[in-house]
């Protein structure tokens, strides 16, 4: 056999040592994390029995889901929206092509993705304990979240923005909000609302699970249900969630095909 | 009231070191109408930009009616440019906007922010803007967007939206090599009236030299930034051309004749 390189042989030991090395870590994440083949297999019966006690859903309760529902749809309109207005001025802040003053827009580009980085839940949980339980807190929470995504996508589609009209306009003696208003909005508009749709799609989903942090929504009469061992009820829940999410998955995609 | 452009000495480099113009000097007299030639990467756009400060002299300075715009900030750079239309190569509309938006920008520089951000333009701002897209003969298109009128309709809305700023000079930055023949000379043609009837110092930048010929009262050439020639359209010849190209004239230097 030919030898291809001095390092080879070097090459082929660091490269055992790698696998051994990952297969080393898995076994300890598994460890730690309890995980067991055992384990699974013998929560196959309780598994199948809750799936028994699931069954038939309880369609006498859709009445009560209807109005959680519009609850999480006016959370997730209201914190989207509110999360857009927000982002209007961070938008210009976080363009390098608005926003001249390089440390403050290294500044707000990266707080920007550092709100992002911060799952919903998270911020939802958090605001649960500051203004209390219910929808209020996952607006706010939602909001946070869509401001950061919003000013981070369309602050991108600023910076990719045709610069001939923003030239033109500084030449007609055009001040810096003349030429935000002129050159750079009617650019970027449509782009804006298909990210705004984007996002409250999202939302909604996102929205359907805000409750079982106790910020509002269908996911908080889900949570009431499964503590309350209400299993039927829980299973018609589940159930509409995904006919749900379906339909607004279908209603997004279609609206936004038709701005672009 | 004369007005009289003077560059003094400007030298442009730009980061990374390209050296665009170095230590131009003109004076332009009120009225004239100057033809800027040289190839591409001569510095022709350059030394337009320097005039409305698009671009700043690294050292020298440009002075409008003595007054140096070089060094003119905030407020009183507006003011001066609202005294210098420009006319780009690639027409610089906004696209997804009216003609008549488009042009309207031309009267922003005279107008408060509350009207021009909330779009509440004054009857005769308006009229200002119908009266100049009437001057160039595509009145008809004001209310159409930008992208759906032809290359030459959007350059006479570029020239429109030029002439709505009523300035005092009007630059050209390759206004015709986006366009064919006919409608390049069409397009000469509203410049040099433009200039005649109302007398706007005009300075167009060109390559084509037959159109430099036909239509510039002066002609200045530009060389790797320096100038190398000016004088009188009516004195220049081929070698002239040669000399400022530093090569033979070629064929596509011609735009061709007009129709």
């Amino acid at each position: 056999m030919i030898s291809l390189s001095p390092q080879s042989s070097m090459r082929k030991a660091l490269k055992t040592v790698g696998v051994f090395a990952l297969a080393i870590f898995y076994l300890v994440c598994a460890k730690q994390t309890g995980f067991s083949f055992r384990l699974m297999w013998e929560g196959m019966p309780s598994f199948v029995k809750l799936l028994g006690d699931m069954t038939p859903p309880n369609w006498s309760i859709l009445n009560r889901i209807f109005p959680a529902f519009v609850e999480t749809i006016q959370i997730a309109i209201l914190g989207t929206t509110f999360g857009a207005v927000l982002a209007l001025p961070l938008i210009a802040l976080s363009s390098g092509n608005i926003n001249r003053n390089k440390f403050s827009y290294l500044f707000f580009k990266t707080l920007m993705n550092l709100v992002r980085t911060i799952p919903e839940l998270l911020y939802a949980a958090v605001l649960v304990a500051a203004v209390g339980f219910g929808p209020f807190a996952g607006v706010l929470a939602l909001a946070v979240f869509s401001m950061s995504i919003i000013a981070k996508l369309t602050s991108e589609s600023v910076e990719a923005i045709d610069p001939g009209p923003t030239e033109a306009l500084a030449a007609c003696g055009a001040n810096k909000a003349e030429n935000i208003v002129y050159a750079v909005v009617p650019q970027v508009l449509p782009v804006f609302v298909s990210y705004f749709l984007y996002v409250l799609e999202i939302n909604i989903r996102v929205s359907t699970v805000l409750g079982l942090v106790g910020a509002g929504g269908i996911g908080q009469l889900l949570k009431t249900y499964l503590d309350l061992f209400r299993y039927q009820n829980a299973s018609t829940v589940i159930i509409a969630t995904f006919v749900f999410v379906v339909l607004i998955d279908q209603l997004s995609t279609r609206l936004r095909a038709r701005l672009i | 009231m004369a007005l009289v452009i003077e560059f003094k000495n400007v030298s442009v480099t730009y980061p990374g070191g390209v050296q665009a113009l170095k230590n131009f000097s003109a004076k332009i007299e009120d009225g004239e109408f100057v033809v800027v030639v040289g190839l591409s990467g001569a510095g022709k756009s350059t030394m337009l930009r320097c005039l409305n400060n698009l671009v700043v002299p690294t050292t020298g300075e440009v002075l409008i009616d003595g007054e140096s715009i070089t060094h003119a900030k905030g407020r009183a750079l507006r003011e001066l440019r609202k005294k210098v239309g420009m006319i780009f190569q690639n027409f610089n509309l906004v696209n997804r906007s009216t003609v008549l938006r488009n042009v309207l920008q031309g009267r922003l520089g005279y107008l408060p922010t509350w009207r021009t951000l909330t779009g509440l333009f004054p009857e005769e701002d308006i009229q200002i803007a119908l009266n100049c897209l009437d001057r160039v003969d595509i009145l008809d298109k004001a209310y159409v967007r930008a992208d759906r009128i032809s290359g030459g309709q959007q350059q006479r809305v570029g020239i429109a939206r030029a002439l709505a700023q009523q300035p005092r000079v009007i630059l050209a930055d390759e206004p015709v090599a986006s366009l064919d023949p006919p409608t390049s000379h069409m397009v000469m043609r509203d410049l040099v009236r433009i200039n005649q009837e109302d007398n706007i110092t005009t300075l167009v930048n060109l390559h084509f030299i037959d159109l430099a010929q036909e239509y510039g009262q002066r002609i200045i050439g530009l060389r790797e930034g320096e100038l190398v020639y000016d004088g009188p359209a009516s004195e220049v010849t081929e070698k002239t051309f040669e000399e400022i190209y530093g090569r033979a004239i070629r064929p596509d230097d011609l735009r061709g004749a007009s129709a």
